[in-house]
């Protein structure tokens, strides 16, 4: 039951194998060839200037605003259960991992995914790549929902999205091969005859600036940097269409972490991935993606473009999140920059805040925080926001923004003569309309 | 921590049951009739087809195996009679029958040869500790040095001697060759007859135990040592300015303890559960030699009893192990 | 022949004042391949109050040169020559009680991983009193928890009388590194060492224990070195940077020179190769090529020429073959650099600059 889209991917497939071994390799390898030699050590100046090998790094991804979504993601839930200790092992509650999260990741673009540890980002990588089976919700993914699919319909559909790991010493197993990790992939779909697999095995290590003779070496011969790369070649084996990478280079060097986000550019370019990428380093979401979600406890507290997020973001907790972050530049100002102390510790997502899940150390909290859990709004043509009082660093209002649409009062109580808003949804994309904070209204700019 | 205690019992009960139906049916399914061994035995070899349907008629075998097995576990809890030729024998709980080598009841006699089996076992396990911890922890505090490598080539040798030989080599020499005084004089008296004489007989075989199981129990010690020392704690614990004792015994040993100690109550488990070959080689009457006597007469409620006995031990110990563990490793203490 | 004869001082008020001062360290590994050779040559100083950030990649020498500081290397096993003076005191050769007294008392250190760095059967509370005990021989029992109780607040943790008597695996990782600094202050020390303290930390809290370790710096008025990757840690919280690279200095002065006006192609390619959260969106992320060397096979002369880019305007082959000589920076007195490169500002402000940091270019 080969599908059109099927029929479209192979016909792809068997497109770029033919012309791959001449168009990236030359660009993408010139630029990793340390990894190629017998020694790294023993590398010899290859790099001709440092005008070559700037031209070789990327700026930060730029946002195309008319590409379709290759995932929409609707409502998406995660609940893990607790389970008491007694003698019969009741379900006592719920960790509320991912709590009705949407959005969508653009065809052959980056949504970045930040959050600090515990707010269900990762989780979120597993959904989409089905590790886990999700609570609730959907995931639009080629025409169909896959958050509902059972374990063998996702089969067909597992090459099209893949993952790359974070930790490059215990995701690749010590006892296979480059080539048998890389090439397993291909055994395993059925898609190229056997004697094939070497030849693209060999093709996809020259993609990640590997030498291609290596494949017969083991993941301890390779350095840190290396095996991520492996990692990569392993994820691109099936031309998939949506890659999500979790903290692909936080377990890296910095100098190597560039090299690797470099060649996640580079493959976007050449072959049209999309990627989730989900990390804890703003800055490095910052270049990498055009499009951030921002995450605490479950929720996505803040999503938008990368001017809106990093220039314009109106949730107190992004603002926080910005401003902790230490700044190279401030070496020649000197001292600390300023920033909003956050205080205490992420709550349990066992048993989270009512209302607002930020509220307990939000320092704009007032009653209606506790009584409603805020929308996320859109408040602007690629910015949404869930926060009462959302505003710009320094010109939060005074009065909530929110309680028209809510149908309550200014403190959350409920307002007999007010009716909640219809217009708020949980759609993953952006519509043309969106709310204006100051007239606090639906419209277009 | 009591749930959980109490969830293990229950599990273990289970499979103490479970063992006891498993033996009782392999024997019941035999490739002999398990009247044989009796009617041979009564007969004085002279068992015909006709006694041996005899035998069988009166032990109930041609029952079926539920109501036999039915019998045979309300005598554990309730006791029974059981016919055995013509006479009728009260067996009282906990009733695990009759053994038909020795013609007693065999709780009796597990009850009786329990004190050597434990003395032996104890005695052995204590002394493979006293031996194996310290050098362990000595080895791995000079790891890579000559006196090291010298210890673990050495030890190697003698684990990788069976331990019958090893044994029965020390037997054959303290009592035969050379004649000790002491160590000569091994053999089982029960310790409240003679503490003297009891301590006598056992020092070769504990010796025998506690030399040749050092050898594993240093290797154990010296790897966990080794690993507990490499952490990032010792490494504070030095930074913190502390004398090196403190470092090693304080820090280092107790987190190196947890999987010693888990090896030594599964070890201490088995121990108990009979040491065969000491028995044996010593001629000690504990729970080890009987079980193996009874294999070779094919004395069925004997076989099933040690077995029973053994399961029963393994799963106490490993209980206790877990508690011991959760008591070291605070990480794992159930709430 | 070194060539530390003729190098220069970084600072005009290392010599005098400085509370700590590592003269020409170099530290040694035997192993099965030959002597490995972590730290060369390697000369820095701290003073009361002062913040020195070192910087690196793995396998720098960063961490292994500051243990030394603190004697917690293998005598048997490490090869340790040059000097590090504590106060007036000389460390190199002391013997392991003498080390002993100045551990976790003058001098302590705090590590990356608090989860992994303190003991888990041990109660929180117990790990602290031991650190106060070991240097107060008289304190009771009781006067040792007060002391831990009284650093646990010190520090921040909500309830320390409550959570004095948890065990680290019931801490968040924020109060775990609390816990763990509190521990490195509990004896006053006139010198800390931080290990990479916040790497293992999200952001949030990162910039709450760095704000700790500023304000108790204030307070106590120690020494502070901070080993770190994150040159915006640096940037915040150093006063003076030492750049490493395969166990040597590459690069070292004050703070606001290194990172404005680097002079040291590896320190180039350290600033080109992380994103700025505010930095122009045209700005190039332009990696350091290869990876770092071995050190038991270190690259002859400059041992980051197989790396670098700017090989080519030296002339000859003098990178491959001379090892650069730490020299004054062109701009700046409190700076030297490790580089043949003839007027490396210039090469930075033309060259590098406008591709890492297009919008700085017009300021300068």
């Amino acid at each position: 039951m080969a599908s059109p889209e099927d029929t479209a991917r192979v016909g792809r497939h068997t497109d770029q194998s033919g012309k791959s071994p001449e168009a990236p390799n030359a660009t993408v390898a010139a630029q990793f060839q340390d990894s190629a030699t017998e020694d790294p050590h023993d590398v010899e100046a290859s790099y001709a200037s440092f005008g070559e090998l700037a031209k070789q790094g990327h700026t930060a991804a730029v946002l195309d605003p008319t590409a379709e979504p290759v995932i929409a993601v609707e409502d998406l839930k995660m609940y893990f259960p607790v389970r008491s200790s007694g003698l019969v092992r009741r379900t006592i509650g719920q960790v509320q991992a991912v709590d009705g999260i949407s959005f969508e990741v653009p065809r052959g673009g980056s949504l970045g995914l930040v959050g600090e540890s515990g707010c269900g980002k990762s989780t979120t990588g597993r959904l989409i790549t089905r590790l886990y089976n999700p609570t609730g919700g959907s995931m639009t993914f080629g025409g169909q929902d896959i958050a509902k699919l059972s374990q063998r319909q996702m089969k067909p559909l597992r090459r099209d999205i893949q993952m790359i790991f974070q930790d490059p010493y215990t995701s690749l197993n010590p006892r296979h091969t480059v080539g048998a990790i890389v090439g397993a992939p291909l055994a395993v779909h059925d898609i190229v005859p056997k004697k094939q697999i070497l030849g693209r095995v060999q093709e996809l290590l020259e993609v990640v600036g590997l030498n291609p003779e290596h494949y017969n070496r083991y993941p301890n011969e390779f350095s840190g940097g290396q095996r991520q790369r492996i990692g990569i070649a392993r994820a691109l084996t099936l031309n998939p269409k949506l890659l999500v990478a979790d903290e692909p280079v936080s377990a890296l060097d910095v100098s190597i972490q560039a090299q690797v986000i470099n060649l996640l550019q580079d493959i976007q370019r050449e072959f049209g991935v999309a990627y989730l990428f989900i990390a804890h380093d703003l800055a490095v979401v910052r270049h990498f993606c055009p499009e951030v979600a921002v995450m605490y406890l479950g929720k996505i507290v803040e999503i938008g473009d990368r001017e809106s997020i990093y220039s314009h973001a109106h949730h107190p907790y992004t603002q926080a999140l910005l401003s902790a972050v230490p700044d190279v530049k401030q070496a020649v100002i000197g001292g600390r920059r300023e920033r909003i102390m956050l205080e205490g510790d992420v709550p349990s997502p066992i048993n989270p805040p009512s209302g607002c899940r930020f509220r307990t150390r939000c320092p704009l909290a007032q009653d209606i925080c506790a009584r409603h859990e805020p929308p996320l709004l859109q408040i602007g043509p690629r910015h949404k926001a869930a926060c009462h009082f959302a505003g710009e660093i320094g010109r939060h209002p005074v009065t909530p923004v929110t309680p028209r649409l809510l149908g309550t009062d200014d403190h959350g109580n409920a307002d007999p003569g007010a009716t909640p808003s219809t217009e708020l949804t949980t759609q993953a994309g952006y519509s043309d309309t969106w709310f204006d904070l100051d007239k606090k209204t639906f419209g277009r700019a | 921590m009591f749930a959980y205690i109490i969830k293990r019992l229950l599990t273990g009960v289970v499979v103490v049951v479970l063992v006891s139906m498993a033996v009782f049916a392999l024997l019941w399914y035999g490739p002999e009739s398990p009247a044989r061994p009796i009617c041979v035995q009564e007969t004085s070899n002279r068992c015909t087809d006709e006694r041996l349907a005899n035998f069988e008629e009166s032990m109930g075998y041609n029952n079926p195996i539920y109501v036999e097995y039915g019998k045979y576990a309300k005598g554990i809890f309730v006791g029974r009679e059981m016919a055995l030729g013509g006479n009728t024998i009260q067996c009282d709980a906990p009733c695990f029958g009759f053994s038909f080598r020795s013609r007693a009841l065999v709780w009796d006699e597990l009850i009786e040869r329990l004190p050597a089996t434990i003395s032996l076992a104890i005695g052995g396990a204590t002394l493979y500790l006293l031996l194996g911890i310290p050098i362990g922890i000595a080895a791995a505090r000079r790891r890579g040095t000559l006196g090291d490598k010298l210890l673990v080539s050495s030890f190697l040798v003698i684990s990788s001697i069976p331990y019958y030989l090893f044994a029965l080599v020390a037997w054959l020499y303290c009592t035969l060759v050379w004649d000790l005084p002491v160590l000569g004089d091994s053999g089982y008296t029960p310790l409240l007859d003679n503490p003297a004489k009891w301590f006598a007989g056992l020092l070769l075989p504990w010796l025998c135990l506690g030399i040749f199981n050092c050898t594993a129990y240093t290797r154990y010690t010296r790897g966990a040592m080794v690993e507990s020392l490499s952490e990032d704690y010792i490494r504070t614990a030095k930074a913190k300015g502390l004398p090196a004792r403190t470092v090693v015994y304080k820090h280092g040993l107790r987190s190196a303890l947890v999987p010693v100690v888990t090896i030594f109550g599964i070890d201490l488990g088995i121990l108990l559960a009979g040491t065969i070959f000491t028995e044996r080689i010593f001629e000690i009457q504990g729970i080890g030699l009987w079980g193996l006597r009874a294999v070779g007469s094919f004395d069925l409620p004997v076989i099933s009893a040690t077995a029973m006995f053994g399961a029963i031990v393994i799963i106490v110990s490993n209980i206790i192990v877990d508690v011991v563990y959760g008591v070291l490793d605070p990480r794992v203490r159930v709430s | 022949m070194t060539d530390s004869i003729i190098q220069p001082r970084a600072h005009q008020m290392s010599e005098e004042g400085a509370y700590l001062a590592v003269e020409n360290l170099t530290i040694e590994f035997p192993t099965p391949d030959g002597p490995l050779t972590a730290v060369n040559d390697l000369s820095y100083t701290v003073g009361m109050g002062q913040t020195l950030g070192i910087v690196g990649e793995s396998g720098s020498g960063k961490s292994v040169s500051s243990m030394a500081v603190l004697g917690l290397h293998d005598t048997k096993r490490t090869k340790i020559t040059g000097s590090i003076r504590i106060g007036d005191k000389e460390v190199v050769g002391l013997s392991e009680s003498g080390m002993r007294k100045l551990r976790g008392n003058a001098v302590s250190m705090i590590f990356q991983d608090a989860l992994a760095a303190l003991h888990p059967f041990y109660r929180v509370g117990g790990q602290l009193a031991e650190a106060y005990q070991v240097h107060h021989s008289n304190a009771s029992k009781r006067d040792a928890r007060r002391k831990a109780i009284e650093m646990l607040d010190r520090v921040g943790i909500p309830q320390p009388d409550r959570r004095v008597d948890d065990f680290p695996h019931q801490f968040s990782g924020g109060m775990r590194q609390r816990a763990m600094i509190a521990m490195g202050l509990i004896n006053d020390p006139s010198l800390l060492i931080a290990d990479e303290p916040t790497t293992a930390l999200d952001v949030t809290v990162q910039a709450q224990i760095l704000d700790l370790l500023q304000d108790l710096q204030r307070e106590f008025n120690s020494a502070v070195i901070i080993i770190t990757h994150d040159l915006g840690v640096v940037a915040e919280m150093a006063d003076d940077v030492l750049v490493m690279y395969a166990g040597r200095a590459v690069e070292y002065g004050t703070t606001k020179q290194i990172l404005s006006h680097p002079e040291m192609p590896y320190t180039w390619g350290l600033l080109s190769s992380i994103p700025d959260v505010q930095s122009d969106t045209s700005a190039r992320l332009i990696p350091i090529p290869g990876n770092p060397p071995s050190l038991l096979n270190p690259p002859s002369g400059c041992s980051f020429h197989p790396r670098c880019a700017h090989v080519d305007k030296v002339p000859g082959s003098l990178c491959s073959t001379t090892l650069p000589r730490l020299t004054p920076a062109s701009i700046g007195t409190a700076h030297v650099k490790r580089c043949h490169l003839a007027d490396p500002d210039a090469i930075y402000q033309r060259e590098v600059l406008p591709e890492i940091a297009p919008d700085l270019v017009e300021e300068n």
